[in-house]
């Protein structure tokens, strides 16, 4: 009983696995699939595994762990701030990110190694210096007020987000890559990206999945959960640096995608309470498995042409997030 | 034993505290009165060591309290906070269990011996039957109840109230007030319970204190510190003192 909530998500999730390998441009049928895993008869699906391990596999991974990076600092931002709007752009990460971003691009970097991992290495130092700046911006002696913190978050994203506009008016080059980057479109395929990806997201999930009972107390206020003996300031500052992290990862690889770090998280909530030792792990997985299943529908929806993730998710995530909200039996499940 | 010791706190350059000095002894309950703003609340604050005090000490049986990391005061002084800021999804059982923390790792991961001690300290408020309820659906004396079973869960000789009675009715403040003394006396707790009803302090605890902006004007028995006198002043407005018609304590009529 304890563990069926995480068997339900598992599930979830190895079926948009199975899915985002089958489905694209080409569709792979499960035997082959099967075949080529399992190294049965080469010769005849050689072109079916080219498609899976070089192209259809490291996208899998990078939304994957993406997905997993927005539920997990989604429902670690929501706890934090005990706001149920809270999430990866209320407090100007992502816009962070962004603008690291663009302001990246607009320089001609040379078309080497270096020059691809410019790009996402600028959105996470505007993220991380995001995060600071805001931190900075709201703290009052020792202790960081919420609502300072969500509104030095609030303003400082609309700043950024101006920013960002004007310098892609500005821009001649990449403008579309941009646009399309800020979509939540990748723009570089293979193993590459993953890679790069996995140290940070990996610190980041890991301290994360540490602090559902820290979470849990904070719930409680401040106050309380210091006198019950957790020691705040400190735990929080490392709950924020975590989750910003993990969104700073996954923006500066696959783009600005909303709503999954808000609605992942209130659905699990709905479903399976608000115990964070619980919630936690059940949002990494459930955005997960979200964001692959938006990413097969951004495949398939206008084939052969592909829709920004930010797009899909948005179209379809908000209806599935109303229609759960409208259901839910359990009135006061924030 | 709890002996505060001098305490000063300022909230932006603004005295809200000057020197306090009190006293509890194991076994008794102090209640701690005085007017809004006189800073009671402020008082529990500073001592559980949630603001940054200016000068000052507080001490548990000789352990200087307030240079201890959070987790190892919150083995010794437990708080009782209004019941205001309580997350509705949570479960009696979640909830109470959480008072554990201080003995858990970063995990909070509970042993049977913690289910156990949470298990008593809800029967012992009487409030066992709630466990799996939300804490969102209680009314505000059961959800009392539960902050006082989540601070036992706590397992600390000293006990700070902060106004619990607060926004009860009469018969749950009886009950609240006496829980608070029956469980001070059989587990030898130290109690300070911060009170607005001077009735209910002079009739439940063994000592009163009457705090004035941000000091001490009096502290001793209920009939040495409820006098016209300095109740009058302290308030400011005319009050009356009577003997309590049906019990040996004093009885303020405004």
């Amino acid at each position: 009983m304890k563990f069926l909530p995480y068997l339900y998500a598992l599930l979830f999730l190895f079926l948009t696995v199975i899915l985002s390998v089958a489905v694209g441009a080409v569709f792979i049928p499960l035997p082959d699939i099967w075949r080529v895993f399992t190294g049965q008869a080469p010769q005849v699906v050689s072109q079916a595994a080219t498609i899976i391990l070089a192209l259809r596999l490291p996208r899998t991974a990078l939304v994957l762990l993406t997905g997993a990076a927005l539920g997990g600092s989604g429902a670690a931002y929501q706890g934090l701030f005990r706001n149920p709007l809270a999430d990866p752009y209320l407090i100007g990460v992502a816009s962070g990110a962004g603008l690291g971003a663009v302001l990246a691009m607009n320089v001609q970097w040379p078309y080497t190694v270096w020059g691809l991992l410019a790009v996402p290495a600028a959105a996470f130092l505007g993220a991380l210096l995001t995060v600071l700046l805001v931190y900075s911006l709201a703290r009052i002696g020792k202790t960081v007020p919420t609502t300072n913190l969500i509104l030095a978050g609030v303003a400082f994203s609309s700043f950024a987000t101006a920013l960002t506009s004007f310098l892609m008016l500005r821009s001649t080059g990449e403008l579309r890559q941009a646009i399309s980057w800020l979509l939540g479109g990748s723009t570089q395929a293979g193993w590459g990206p993953v890679l790069t990806m996995l140290p940070y997201l990996a610190i980041g999930i890991v301290i994360l999945l540490l602090s559902g009972h820290a979470l849990n107390l904070l719930q409680f206020g401040d106050d309380q959960a210091q006198q019950l003996g957790l020691p705040v300031t400190r735990t929080r500052a490392l709950i924020l640096l975590a989750a910003s992290l993990s969104t700073a990862a996954a923006v500066s690889f696959s783009g600005i995608i909303g709503f999954i770090g808000l609605i992942v998280p209130h659905v699990m909530r709905m479903w399976f309470g608000p115990d964070y030792r619980r919630l936690l792990p059940l949002s990494l997985l459930g955005g997960a498995a979200a964001l692959l299943l938006a990413d097969v529908l951004a495949r398939v929806i206008i084939a052969p042409q592909e829709i920004p993730l930010g797009i899909v998710t948005a179209l379809f995530g908000v209806p599935f997030f109303l229609w759960v909200l409208r259901r839910s039996k359990n009135q006061g499940y924030w | 034993m709890l002996k505060i010791e001098n305490l000063s706190v300022s909230y932006a350059q603004r005295r809200v505290l000057h020197a306090v000095s009190l006293e509890v002894q194991s076994g008794q309950v102090l209640a701690l009165i005085g007017p809004n703003g006189a800073g009671k609340s402020t008082l529990v604050r500073a001592v559980s060591g949630v603001i940054p005090v200016l000068a000052g000490k507080v001490q548990a049986d000789g352990v200087d309290l307030l240079s201890l990391p959070a987790m190892q005061r919150a083995r010794y002084l437990a708080v009782v906070p209004q019941a205001i800021s309580m997350p509705p999804a949570f479960t009696v059982w979640e909830t109470v269990l959480l008072g554990r923390t201080p003995y858990l790792n970063f995990l909070g991961q509970v042993s049977e011996k913690d289910k156990q001690i949470a298990r008593l300290a809800l029967q012992r408020v009487d409030a066992l039957d709630l466990a799996d309820r939300h804490v969102g659906e209680l009314s505000g004396g059961e959800q009392q109840s539960v902050l006082l079973a989540r601070a036992l869960t706590q397992s600390t000789p000293i006990l700070l109230l902060d106004e619990p009675t607060v926004h009860l009715d009469l018969q749950h403040q009886v009950n609240l007030m006496e829980t608070i003394c029956r469980l001070a006396h059989s587990d030898n707790l130290a109690v300070l319970v911060a009170l607005h009803d001077l009735n209910l302090a002079a009739r439940y605890a063994e000592r009163v204190a009457l705090l004035v902006e941000g000091e001490v004007k009096a502290t001793g028995s209920a009939r040495q510190v409820l006098t016209p006198e300095l109740i009058s002043d302290a308030y400011k407005l005319p009050v009356r003192v009577v003997p309590h018609p049906f019990e040996d304590v004093p009885l303020v009529l405004p």
